[in-house]
């Protein structure tokens, strides 16, 4: 039950991007196509994963002074696998991800979960921890890609949807379409909360 | 390229922020006031300078003569980690004035991927040092410009009637996105 609870929280209470805000520029970037947006997400999910992982066995090993250092190392370290891993076997995605992967670093849906919650919990609680967030990132991500994509390119995972007729808002793939999409998402979800206090304060 | 080429295109073509994505997270958080935007501005200016330059000879003296050249994420984000500590203790001993006004930003540069990501992008495109130097500080220039101007137009929203749903990230990110737009009408400049 309580795994359940750490899992789920991740992917909607706690949305790391539209509930907390966290790991904006990438979120931002890599949202053009859904392929780019499903590689990021993956990325995230295999780092958050594995130093959720390490943070939860070191946990009462690193002094407390040093942890936040540590915790980057630590993070560093896989990403740097990660980006390895990407160039080898999928240079695509590794190509068009550019700068974003290394930067998976400074991500602060990473760093802020081993610091709020690998940190003070067992391997298997920040496993599902990992999971859930990382998991709730990515459906986030492909949330604003889908947007982005279909109506800036008229395409959906690279497969054509419309006629020839079809003139896509360009604009929607530039960097403007990325904020107004996840401005306009944030407003939407903001509408419900609204009217869901409104009929609970009823 | 010419540094001046280099420099509009770093502030305005290709504005760190607003198309290149790279800091969006200070960018949204810290520029509900003007004077804080300019504090954060100044502290990244000075913080993205540096840091530029010395990553740029940790790359090249010391990682690329070993063959290393895969550890650079690490590395750098070490030497930006303690880069921001040593700034800061300096800054505390020496100008408690400027300590003040800037202290509470400097830690939080340490997870703006701007930083980082300029150190990377230097390295990416074969900068030498001096290019590396300019194009760092015309980023962090371009950083402050488009914060500055997002905080003043903040300021104003504030006292606008915004729809309730809209009101705080959701009207901030769709006014990102007009200046977003505007910023798109540099391009070509250069």
């Amino acid at each position: 039950m309580s795994l359940n609870k750490e899992f789920t929280k991740g992917i909607l209470k706690d949305n790391p991007i539209f509930v907390l805000l966290l790991g904006m520029c990438p979120t931002l970037a890599v949202t053009t196509s859904v392929n780019n947006a499903i590689g990021m997400g993956l990325a995230v999910i295999a780092v958050l994963t594995a130093s959720n992982i390490v943070v939860s066995l070191l946990r009462n090993i690193i002094p407390d002074s040093v942890r936040i250092p540590s915790y980057i190392v630590i993070i560093a370290t896989f990403v740097t696998m990660i980006e390895m891993l990407m160039h080898a076997f999928f240079v695509d995605l590794y190509a068009s991800l550019g700068i974003f992967l290394p930067l998976i670093v400074v991500n602060c849906i990473i760093l802020g979960r081993a610091e709020a919650f690998a940190n003070k919990n067992t391997i298997l609680d920040s496993i599902y921890d990992a999971l859930g967030m990382g998991l709730g990132f990515t459906i986030a991500l492909t949330i604003l890609a889908t947007f982005r994509e279909v109506l800036g390119a008229g395409t959906f995972m690279g497969i054509q949807l419309f006629g020839e007729s079809f003139q896509p808002a360009l604009v929607m793939i530039l960097p403007p379409g990325a904020f107004l999409t996840l401005g306009c998402i944030l407003g939407v979800i903001h509408l419900y909360k609204n009217k869901k206090a409104a009929k609970e304060a009823k | 390229m010419s540094y001046f080429a280099m420099i509009i295109s770093a502030m305005l073509v290709q504005n760190i922020v607003l198309s290149q994505f790279l800091g969006v997270c200070p960018f949204l958080g810290v520029s509900k006031k003007v004077e804080s935007a300019i504090g954060m501005g100044m502290a990244v200016v000075f913080v993205m300078t540096i840091a530029s330059a010395i990553s740029w000879l940790v790359y090249n003296f010391i990682l690329f003569p070993l063959g290393l050249e895969y550890l650079k994420t690490i590395a750098f984000i070490l030497v930006i980690a303690s880069l921001v500590q040593f700034v800061e203790m300096v800054i505390r001993k020496f100008s408690p004035g400027l300590y003040k006004s800037l202290g509470v930003y400097l830690p939080l540069i340490t997870t703006n991927c701007a930083v980082l990501g300029i150190a990377l992008l230097n390295i990416q495109n074969g900068f030498n040092f001096v290019e590396t130097v300019v194009n760092g500080t015309a980023n962090a220039l371009g950083f402050t410009l488009a914060l500055i101007l997002f905080a003043g137009l903040r300021e104003r929203v504030d006292e606008m009637d915004v729809p309730p749903a809209l009101a705080g990230t959701p009207i901030s990110l769709i006014i990102a996105s007009i200046m977003s737009i505007a910023f798109l009408g540099f391009t070509g400049l250069v």
